[in-house]
């Protein structure tokens, strides 16, 4: 690969001949992946709003279908782990009702009868919900070391959890609905929870800053190793893209108005009067944060951390990864924990949303999960996935199902489609990555 | 001279069968000694034994002639005894430098990957063994089989290795990587490393080798200075089992 010019012998030493002329995307440095799930999304809202007269993209539409989705997509981020570690977990919907119903026992009768505290003390929620992450992790851990220490396939172990946990939430509140949740508590369940506009605004902007810090401080850190940068109009383009999402989302939340009969009823429970022409919006629900933070987290840990290189190596090469001394039975320990533990803080926002616990929470969730990781691009061979993929995919598969609710399509229909659009996206999925040699 | 490495009187059994069944062999600095035999002979079961993947259930191993304990693969890396395994070891969906720091990240002083001063790192180490190579953010499915063999040396290269062990490095090569491969064996060897290398390939191993130790049915056979013997020898070795005549 040698490059003999000798027409030019002294011009300084150039790398081979000059590159082609970059396309704008590899300019941008986007992942395709991830815009052909931004540009399905588009698709699906527009169509819907379209089919509904515009009832689709309104600010309340929009509002409901992002605390719809909190719960799945919490989990969908867990499972990215458990299946890039080539494994699967059935047992997250029944994880969930028993998380749930550890949370609502304790605060409506555990914590009074065993410890005293009267029902609405300000300690409630916080020991509550501190029990139900600590049993969600130690189940996933547990279920974890039947997988990967004994050897059972992860599949048996939380097809047989998914028996067990639903039947274990359902003996520890003899299948009775639990309820009403403390009032805090209830904080996380979305509507009964939100910023308002003050402080939607300030977390929308703190978060842009932060966006394009990050953006500012990666750059930095590849000028110093002398690696490639983007050309500052990409980054700045880049940036813009980011930071207009963002407040353009909290925009939308803001503009979506509280009735005034609801307004007129919280003035009077305070017991002050309504002043006239008052109008306040909903603004960043609290559920939607805990997602936002969950996503944060999660992808903090999938890209910069020893545990998340570990889960992406063992799920290329799991040979490999052991023949580089990573104990890959205490990582599947971890995965299953770290699922066990977002199965917990899922029921906390399922169980506040319904503001009580019922039987036959999370039924059916274990399939909405996977199928949420496996259309954001998961692959069930392992090895890769990513936690904003597994969000979008959450999102699409949440805006299908209102959509079709909406539009009126009957239910068995609903269903027939969400179904054939899972295997489909795999379809997809399998032959971008074959024309594109990715993965 | 002290070997390097000694491995004395190692035996194991896998069920019945003796893999290997009381084999002892050394290893000087600056030396390639090969090891040679038929599939199943008990070649790379002998070298897994030194690399911490399998625990010897007989015999010891000095390295330096102090007697030590592998028991993982952790072990082996403690005494700077790296791998360069038959199936390459390497995780595909990961970039070169996330597969050459697999297990020993460097990481900033928050405790996260430094993923930027890994990736310096291996572009730097990269330009040394194999400067054709390029593709330092592509996974390493992308990469030949060449490109891949010199990401595996290069880790064991960059954690300053004293012992190689090389289970068939050129197998799965085209001529010009092979070339690449022995080209690079010489110059780590001149640097004083010991390097185990195993291969089917009599004729590369003559080049390459001070000593060849043949092995047949887990035991060995022999031992033999490369110039003292010639290929067709050492082919009886494999074949028959025997030493070669040396009433000559």
């Amino acid at each position: 690969m040698t490059h003999h010019d000798s027409s030019t012998p002294v011009a300084p030493p150039r790398p081979q001949k000059a590159p082609p002329r970059p396309k704008l995307m590899d300019t941008l440095e986007l992942d395709t992946r991830l815009l052909g799930m931004i540009g399905a999304f588009i698709l699906v809202a527009v169509v819907f709003n379209l089919m509904t007269d515009g009832r689709f993209l309104t600010p309340r539409n929009i509002f409901n279908l992002t605390i719809q989705t909190v719960s799945v997509a919490i989990m969908a981020t867990g499972m990215v782990f458990v299946i890039v570690t080539r494994h699967i977990d059935l047992s997250v919907g029944a994880l969930l009702a028993t998380c749930s119903a550890v949370m609502a026992m304790m605060q409506t009768a555990w914590l009074p009868q065993y410890l005293g505290l009267p029902i609405g003390h300000p300690m409630i929620p916080w020991l509550a919900i501190g029990a139900g992450i600590v049993t969600g992790a130690a189940i996933g851990a547990f279920q974890g070391y039947l997988a990967g220490y004994l050897l059972i396939p992860a599949f048996i172990v939380t097809l047989g959890g998914l028996l067990v946990w639903r039947n274990t939430a359902w003996y520890l509140t003899n299948g009775q609905t639990i309820g009403p949740l403390d009032s805090t508590f209830q904080i996380f369940g979305g509507i009964n929870g939100t910023l308002g506009e003050f402080w939607s605004w300030v977390i929308g902007i703190l978060a842009t800053l932060a966006a394009l810090a990050a953006l500012w401080a990666k750059r930095r850190d590849k000028l110093r190793h002398d690696f490639p940068v983007k050309p500052l109009w990409a980054e700045a383009a880049l940036g813009a893209i980011i930071g207009g999402a963002i407040l353009g989302f909290i925009a939308v939340l803001n503009s979506y108005q509280i009735p005034e009969a609801r307004l007129r009823r919280s003035f009077e429970a305070r017991g002050e009067v309504m002043p006239e022409g008052y109008s306040a919006a909903y603004g960043l629900p609290v559920s939607v944060l805990l997602l936002i933070i969950v996503a944060i987290v999660m992808t903090v840990v999938a890209r910069k951390t020893r545990l998340g290189r570990y889960i992406f190596a063992t799920g290329g090469n799991p040979q490999a990864a052991e023949l580089s001394g990573i104990n890959t039975r205490l990582l599947t320990v971890k995965v299953f924990a770290i699922m066990g533990a977002l199965c917990a803080i899922s029921a906390v926002v399922a169980s506040a949303r319904l503001t009580n616990h019922s039987n036959d929470i999370g039924t059916l969730d274990e399939l909405r999960v996977i199928a949420a990781a496996v259309i954001g691009g998961t692959a069930l061979a392992g090895g890769l996935g990513t936690i904003y993929g597994a969000i979008l995919g959450a999102l699409i598969m949440q805006s299908l199902q209102s959509g079709m609710a909406m539009v009126g399509v009957d239910a068995p229909l609903q269903n027939i489609v969400v179904g054939s659009v899972l295997v489909l996206a795999v379809l997809i999925d399998i032959i971008y990555r074959r024309r594109t040699g990715k993965g | 001279m002290t070997p390097l490495v000694e491995m004395r009187n190692i035996s194991i059994a896998f069920g019945g069968v003796q893999a290997v069944d009381d084999v002892s062999i050394d290893l000087y600095p600056g030396e390639v000694v090969g090891l040679l035999g038929h599939n199943g002979a008990g070649k790379s079961t002998l070298i897994k034994i030194l690399s911490g993947a399998y625990r010897a259930d007989e015999g010891e191993i000095l390295i330096d002639g102090k007697p030590v304990t592998i028991n993982s693969p952790r072990d082996a890396r403690a005494q700077n005894i790296e791998t360069i395994h038959q199936t390459l070891a390497l995780a595909d969906n990961l970039p070169a430098p996330a597969n050459l720091f697999l297990g020993r990240e460097l990481r900033t002083m928050f405790g996260f990957l430094d993923d930027s001063r890994m990736e310096a790192e291996t572009r730097k180490i990269m330009a040394r063994l194999n400067p054709n190579f390029k593709k330092i953010v592509d996974p390493v499915s992308a990469l030949s089989g060449g490109q891949r063999q010199s990401v595996a040396i290069a880790r064991a290269v960059y954690f300053n290795a004293r012992i190689l062990i090389m289970d068939e490095p050129t197998a799965a090569l085209g001529v010009h990587e092979t070339k690449m491969v022995a080209d690079l064996i010489m110059e780590l060897k001149a640097q004083g490393l010991g390097i185990f290398l195993i291969s089917h390939d009599t004729r590369e191993m003559m080049a390459l080798c001070d000593r060849v130790s043949v092995m047949k049915n887990g035991q060995l056979i022999g031992t033999e200075r490369v110039e003292d013997v010639t290929e067709d020898d050492i082919l009886s070795m494999i074949i028959m089992g025997k030493k070669p005549d040396k009433a000559a």
